[in-house]
């Protein structure tokens, strides 16, 4: 690595980032369990498996329309475990608040924790808070960790994503993304942007049970966005792909906004939605389950895996060209060029 | 969205490809000097519906692309002095000068904020009182006059923290210099959309003469691009080489006078350097010295240093239509977008990047 | 260098008169709304009519007329083959 410095690129999903986990953290760290970098561990504890996963919350703004970095924590870390079709169990919630942080702020957050936890029926069993001197952090920073069970039945990965699968996604894209890019650029769009932070354990364990094995592999399109969940499915699973962008789902108004600032949708994270990756006879009726719930109103089929080349995910555009699509490599930011 | 979608019809790009693809009966090249136009083709995938002769190049129309490494490091420099805001268009945040970008030094604690709008770079100096905002103004005529308008209100409103770095260029210059390039061969130019909204179809009718080259403008959605291929390659087939409109709804053979007018009011041309083909006179701009008070160069006292170009890096090549992207020896190996050598990689309309991103 | 996308304008602040206050005006597309200046754009547009934004400026206010013509001419094209 020629950096000698961490960048802000580092955390933005993309390529910089995937450079220091595999140069570094990899490096000393690795294991087959933690090498698969899957959205949560599952470990065989001799009585069955665990799924088990982390994930750290440093959104700003920490409030935005949908939501705020308590919701967010909660959503995020129930989704890591369902995406591998695991039950989830409890969460643990480790805080970091910088000195000066307002109570008020503070209890809003830990509201909005609660009403999420209670809403998802997942507890928060363990905690831990710390503080640091004002300019050391950045209002909160939140780490969410979860347990969850994995039926035997179950096994949903990336590498088991195959040749003539359909891909579905359960609703429109970039619509966290977008909100809280326009929000931190100091961007002002009115119009009804705003995050899709929800959980979906209830609405995988659905589809899962009423499918069984016929559901390969399930990733939610966070930071990086669909191109980099897809690219990276890709490239794990050996196989290749061919998406329509027609049939995206987006809205209106994510796309006005995308188009205004000249940012691309395909980048911008979701953080209430899944790809789903389906036996192709099986298809149409994950379809009708995702669409029967709340979660999944806007689903729509959007492509298919196809043999190769390995990690080749090709996008048919909505005009009637081709083009390839790959992993985030930096930050997306506003352009007007 | 309108005038947007209606112009993205699938039906209608068919149509038109199917009519290019009769109009081109042998290898035929036509240089896109847009940077927009580049991303524009290749996220729309339009090369794969282009007939296989037609020959698309890129020019030096990305603004970040031709702006030297002294400008960056310059601008790097201003954003390390303390009490400073850099405020910059995205664009910017990640080109490399000579040892890093704006990127880096915001992780050396230099003050950098993102901003859409010059107008915003002023608002932010109205907000911080105590800093120098600072904004460096790159891009060509789509972008100048909301630049010279900021530096007007920024008058009105007597702000006395607020400056403007003027990197930005004009085009007819540098194509006109382009042309003069004996070696480059093309028989028609994409001409920029934005650009000539304001400097009007007129601006090229010198060009269309002088050197016997089709000049036809186009806008940006795929069925403007396809109806500009279509007029350009009529034209090579039937020798003509006149300026053609394509772009009719947002483009006169006068263009925007008042911005014109705006434009002239706060700058002056001066002679500026383009990456990869020297010294351009009269292709710049710099604030008229009765604006002194907002210019960056003068307040902070700036010289560009003058900067090699980095070892292997064919962006100058590239930046004229000499070579393509795979031609340079660093491209996907020395030269990544996540470790970029040269604009041509990271800017987000640069070609390398362009290439890199959407493949062939 | 050209990223400008058209928007309708929805409203207009200051007046045509006093050319002294800020010229700023509401435009919107797919739902939703921006603030944007006047004080570049080619003519003084109409609630209603479009605007290419570029850079939070009006850059020209869109002939219309001239983009149905094209469309027209296009579909006539496309449908005659």
């Amino acid at each position: 690595m020629k950096n000698k410095t961490i960048f802000l690129d580092h955390g933005s999903g993309g390529l910089a980032g995937q450079e220091l986990i595999s140069g570094l953290f990899l490096k000393y760290l690795g294991n087959p369990v933690l090498s698969v970098l899957e959205d949560s561990a599952v470990i065989e504890t001799g009585v069955g498996r665990l799924a088990f996963t982390t994930d750290s919350f440093v959104v700003d703004p920490v409030f935005f329309p949908g939501g705020d970095i308590g919701s967010l924590a909660v959503h995020g870390t129930i989704n890591d475990l369902a995406m591998r079709g695991a039950r989830p169990l409890c969460l643990s919630l480790g805080m970091i608040l910088e000195e000066g942080l307002s109570l008020a702020d503070l209890e809003l957050i830990v509201i909005s924790i609660k009403e999420s936890t209670e809403k998802a029926g997942v507890p928060i069993v363990t905690g831990d808070t710390k503080v640091v001197p004002r300019g050391n952090g950045d209002k909160v920073f939140i780490n969410t960790s979860g347990i969850g069970t994995v039926s035997d039945r179950v096994s949903i990965s990336a590498s088991e994503a195959r040749p003539g699968d359909i891909i579905l996604l359960s609703g429109t894209i970039a619509d966290h993304g977008v909100t809280i890019l326009t929000r931190r650029a100091g961007i002002s769009i009115k119009g009804d942007l705003k995050s899709d932070t929800i959980a979906l354990h209830r609405f995988v364990q659905t589809l899962v049970e009423a499918l069984p094995g016929a559901i390969h592999t399930l990733r939610d399109p966070t930071r990086g966005g669909m191109a980099t969940a897809l690219s990276e499915i890709a490239k794990t699973a050996e196989v290749g792909m061919e998406i329509e962008e027609s049939g995206i789902p987006i809205r209106p108004e994510v796309e006005a906004a995308c188009e205004l600032l000249g940012l691309d949708p395909l980048y911008l994270a979701s953080e209430g939605k899944c790809l789903a990756f389906v036996a192709p006879d099986r298809s149409r009726q994950a379809l009708d389950i995702m669409r029967s719930q709340p979660e999944g109103k806007d689903a729509a089929i959007i492509g298919m895996v196809t043999k190769g080349p390995a990690g080749r995910v090709v996008l048919k555009t909505a005009v009637g060209g081709e083009r390839l699509v790959g992993p985030l490599s930096g930050e997306p930011l506003p352009r007007i060029c | 969205m309108k005038h947007l979608h209606e112009f993205r019809d699938k039906g209608l790009a068919s149509s038109l490809a199917t009519e290019l693809e009769q109009l081109v009966d042998g290898p035929v090249r036509f240089m896109e000097v847009c940077g927009t136009h580049t991303m524009a083709i290749f996220r729309h995938g339009l090369r794969s519906i282009l007939p296989e002769d037609l020959h698309l190049i890129s020019g030096p129309g990305c603004p970040v692309c031709v702006t030297s490494a002294g400008y960056i490091d310059a601008f790097i420099k201003v954003a390390l002095i303390p009490r400073v805001t850099i405020a910059t268009f995205g664009d910017m945040v990640r080109v490399p000068g000579t040892s890093g970008s704006l990127a880096h030094a915001r992780s050396r604690g230099a003050r950098v904020e993102v901003v859409y709008s010059p107008m915003d770079a002023l608002d932010l100096a109205d907000q911080h009182p105590e800093d120098l905002v600072v904004f460096p103004a790159i891009g060509f005529e789509a972008t100048v006059p909301g630049v010279a308008a900021t530096i007007l209100e920024a008058r009105r409103r007597k702000r006395k923290n607020f400056a403007v770095f003027s990197a930005h260029k004009v085009m007819p210059p540098a194509l006109d210099a382009l042309m003069s390039n004996q070696g480059l061969q093309i028989q028609g130019l994409l001409c920029p959309g934005h650009v000539s909204t304001i400097i009007g179809a007129k601006a090229y009718k010198p060009l269309a003469e002088r050197y016997s080259l089709s000049c036809v403008i186009a806008g940006f959605e795929p069925i403007d691009i396809l109806q500009a291929l279509i007029l350009l390659a009529r034209q090579a087939g039937e020798s003509r080489a006149e300026v053609g409109n394509a772009y009719p709804r947002a483009v006169s053979w006068e263009g925007n006078v008042r911005a014109q007018g705006l434009i002239s009011k706060v700058f002056e041309p001066v002679d500026a350097e383009w990456r990869g083909m020297g010294i351009i006179p009269g292709s710049g701009l710099a604030l008229r010295p009765e604006f002194s008070e907002f210019n960056a160069l003068e307040r902070l006292d700036i010289k560009i240093p003058k900067t090699p170009e980095p070892k292997g890096c064919r962006c100058g090549e590239i930046l004229v239509g000499q070579c393509l992207p795979p031609d340079c020896p660093l491209f996907g190996k020395g030269c990544t977008p996540l470790e970029p050598v040269g604009p041509c990689m990271v800017s987000t309309e640069g070609t390398c990047a362009a290439y890199y991103r959407y493949g062939r | 260098m050209c990223l400008a996308i058209p928007m309708r304008v929805i409203e207009i602040k200051g007046s045509a008169d006093d050319m002294s206050a800020p010229q700023i005006a509401i435009v919107d597309t797919g739902g939703i709304q921006k603030e944007i200046r006047l004080d570049v754009v080619n003519r003084r547009p109409n609630i209603g009519d479009y605007v290419l934004v570029h850079a939070g400026f009006a850059i020209y206010a869109l002939d219309e007329e001239e983009a149905e013509i094209n469309l027209r001419l296009l579909r006539e094209v496309a449908e005659g083959k």
